[in-house]
């Protein structure tokens, strides 16, 4: 080991490096290449992966929505086509019969409105909501609080309006909290402004009114549109859905078999399906990144061979001016080391910069679907180690072809 | 120094051999100065090559320093030519991208000595063969008798107790010639054993014995005037 703090080893290596200037670059770049492609490839991987989550971010993932449409088999002396509603009674059966499986759920109402401020309207959605449908999607408030208990209760005239309804209808700096805005003509008092997610929404520009209030005013009487359904954690959610929707058939006189009749949406299954995705892309791109490293290593190694075959008038000079096979070994191996860590170094000094540039670029620009596009450092280390002990393997082969020569063949050739 | 009894060597041509030392003896002694003539393909470079352990031999015995060589391994060898033996191409063989002073101290690298110390002792050596003042100078900056002095330095520069020339004016003119010959002199004057081959009768004349080889035997091997009034 002690040669390897000499500094004249470093001189010789340096004096061979610099003589074979295209080789040394052509080296370089090879393992700078596959480094450097590995980097920015499992990092745009995992800026992905970041974007994706942050997609569902504020979502529990293990939610299950369901509506109505109409049925597509004729049932119980009921024509094919019709339609019906989702009611509360169906809350009611689902919530006790699933209580195991169940975490939260939330029927709604919706429709749309004219809602006026002074002289001020627009037309927006309007939705009737428990205050549960903040536990499966958190809002984002600017101002005041969501729906609570209190006023589905006593269904109160709130109302929590989204941020751009805000912007429309409230002059600018104006406090919100504690005015009234008409929808249909009725006054509501504002109670909150939220900022609407800019991933996954459902709901867009909407103000959200109690549920109790929604059914007097509009009259939906026992009606829920839609529903929107969470999971306990260790519940089989789709196994839990197909049940879901059989007990629901069986409270519509829907035939079992109806593939029509309810509309329903597993978000699990949907984010399985871009994570799945995601997986593949990560391992496509080590695989990439790895072949590109191999093939990078082995250009080296090629390389190296020329060179020795270049060299090995050089070398048999060496050779009989004393040089020991180790020593010429001990050389042309840790050039190649030499040359493959400052390769992949470099790789890896780039493919950083690469990365940070699309960082900024996403960052400064939405429709870039990357979040902190970051590669793990254990990976990138290890991935360089085995360039280096590769990188040594492959080094010794021309090492060795250098010293099982006599010398004097070495010196014979031109 | 040297002691060569019944020495063989065939090179393998395809599936026959070509035998090239047919049974050599030679015995030179500590001091000498030997030059060895004979006509192309008689085998002298084969011979200096087995003596300068960068080749084998396949019968007889080789004695270099009161030591059997025989089946020697690399290192080994490596080990004992940088101790003992100094070596003088016709071609020169310097090491194109390292500067005068660099190739001389290389033989110094593999003895393991410090850069400064070696390469100071290098330029010693340059002095004595008259090129101090080109210690910087890359081989392709020196004339072909400038070279050969570089050569000459490198080969000198561990004290070996042999010195091995394969034809070191065979790329010379007559008076670098006559340089290269006076260094020669020199160092065989300080006592290193000398060990020349070459195809001119003016450079043999200026060494102390000539061996002459024919057809992988040796046919002749005789003191010369010089060896005679030296002898004095
Ligand atoms: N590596 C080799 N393989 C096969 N044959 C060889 C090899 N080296 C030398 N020979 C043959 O051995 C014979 C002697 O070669 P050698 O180089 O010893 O001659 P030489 O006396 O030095 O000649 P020259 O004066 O031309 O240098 C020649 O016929 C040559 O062709
Ligand atoms: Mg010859």
């Amino acid at each position: 080991m002690k040669f390897l703090f000499d500094s004249d080893t470093w001189q010789e290596i340096y004096g061979s490096i610099r003589k074979n200037k295209i080789r040394t670059a052509i080296t370089i770049i090879g393992v700078l290449w596959g480094i450097f492609l590995l980097v920015v490839l499992l990092g745009a991987a995992r800026g992905m992966e970041n974007g994706f989550n942050k997609l569902f971010g504020n979502f529990a993932t293990n939610s299950v929505f369901v509506w109505t449409q109409a049925t597509d088999t004729p049932f119980k002396g009921f024509q094919e086509g019709r339609r019906f509603s989702l009611t509360m009674h169906d809350i009611e059966v689902l919530k006790s019969e699933y209580s195991d499986e169940i975490k939260l759920l939330a029927p709604r109402n919706q429709t749309s409105n004219l809602i006026v401020k002074d002289f001020k309207s627009g037309n927006f959605q309007v939705s009737g909501d428990y205050p549960v449908l903040d536990q499966i999607q958190k809002k984002q408030l600017l101002y005041g609080r969501f729906l609570n208990e209190n006023d589905i209760l006593s269904t109160a005239k709130v109302t929590v309006i989204s941020e751009d309804m805000y912007k429309q209808l409230f002059d600018k700096g104006e406090i919100p909290i504690g005015q009234y805005v008409k929808i249909n003509s009725i006054n509501y008092k504002v109670i909150g402004v939220y900022k609407p997610s800019n991933t996954i929404n459902f709901d867009g520009d909407c103000a959200y009114i109690p549920f109790t209030t929604f059914r007097k005013v509009y009259n939906t009487a026992n009606k829920v549109d839609w529903m929107m359904i969470t999971a306990n954690e260790g519940t089989n959610i789709e196994q839990m859905e197909s049940d879901i929707l059989l007990t629901l058939k069986g409270l519509h006189k829907v035939h079992p078999e109806d593939e029509r009749a309810f509309g329903s949406v597993n978000l699990g299954k949907e984010i399985g399906k871009v994570t799945g995705f995601i997986t593949g892309m990560q391992f496509l791109t080590w695989f990439v990144g790895i072949a590109t490293l191999i093939a990078g290593v082995f250009a080296i190694g090629n390389i190296l061979l020329i060179t020795v075959k270049e060299r090995t008038k050089e070398i048999g000079i060496r050779r009989a001016l004393g040089a020991t096979p180790k020593s010429i070994r001990q050389q042309i191996i840790l050039e190649s080391v030499f040359l493959t860590t400052t390769a992949g170094m470099l790789g890896i000094i780039f493919g950083s910069l690469i990365l940070f540039l699309i960082d900024s670029a996403a960052s400064s620009n939405e429709d870039i679907p990357l979040i902190n596009p970051t590669v793990n450092i254990p990976i990138i280390l290890i991935a360089f180690a085995t360039l280096i002990f590769l990188g040594t393997l492959i080094g010794l082969i021309p090492a060795h072809m250098a010293t099982v020569v006599k010398p004097i063949e070495a010196l014979r050739e031109e | 120094m040297i002691k060569i009894e019944g020495l063989h060597k065939s090179y393998p041509i395809g599936k026959d051999s070509l035998h090239v030392l047919k049974g050599i003896d030679l015995h030179i002694k500590e001091g000498e100065f030997v030059s060895i003539m004979g006509s192309s393909g008689s085998g002298k470079s084969t011979l200096l090559n087995i003596v300068g352990l960068l080749d084998v031999h396949d019968e007889g015995t080789y004695h270099l320093n009161g030591q059997l060589i025989k089946n020697m391994n690399e290192k080994k060898a490596a080990i004992l030519r940088n101790k003992f033996l100094g070596f003088i191409f016709q071609s020169f063989n310097l090491i194109s991208y390292k500067t005068a002073v660099e190739n001389v101290a290389l033989p110094l690298y593999y003895k393991g000595m410090a850069r400064k110390e070696r390469l100071q002792i290098a330029l010693d050596y340059l002095e004595k063969v008259g090129l101090k003042d080109w210690a910087n100078h890359l081989p392709n900056e020196l004339s072909g008798g400038q070279k050969q002095r570089v050569a000459i330095a490198r080969a000198l520069v561990t004290k070996p107790k042999v010195v091995l020339a394969d034809e070191p004016t065979g790329a010379l003119d007559s008076t670098t010639t006559d340089s290269v010959m006076d260094l020669l002199k020199d160092i065989n004057d300080e006592g290193m054993t000398v060990f020349v081959i070459t195809h001119e009768e003016e450079v043999a004349e200026q060494t102390k014995r000539v061996v002459r080889l024919k057809d992988g035997l040796i046919i002749s091997d005789e003191i010369t005037a010089v060896g005679k009034a030296k002898a004095v």
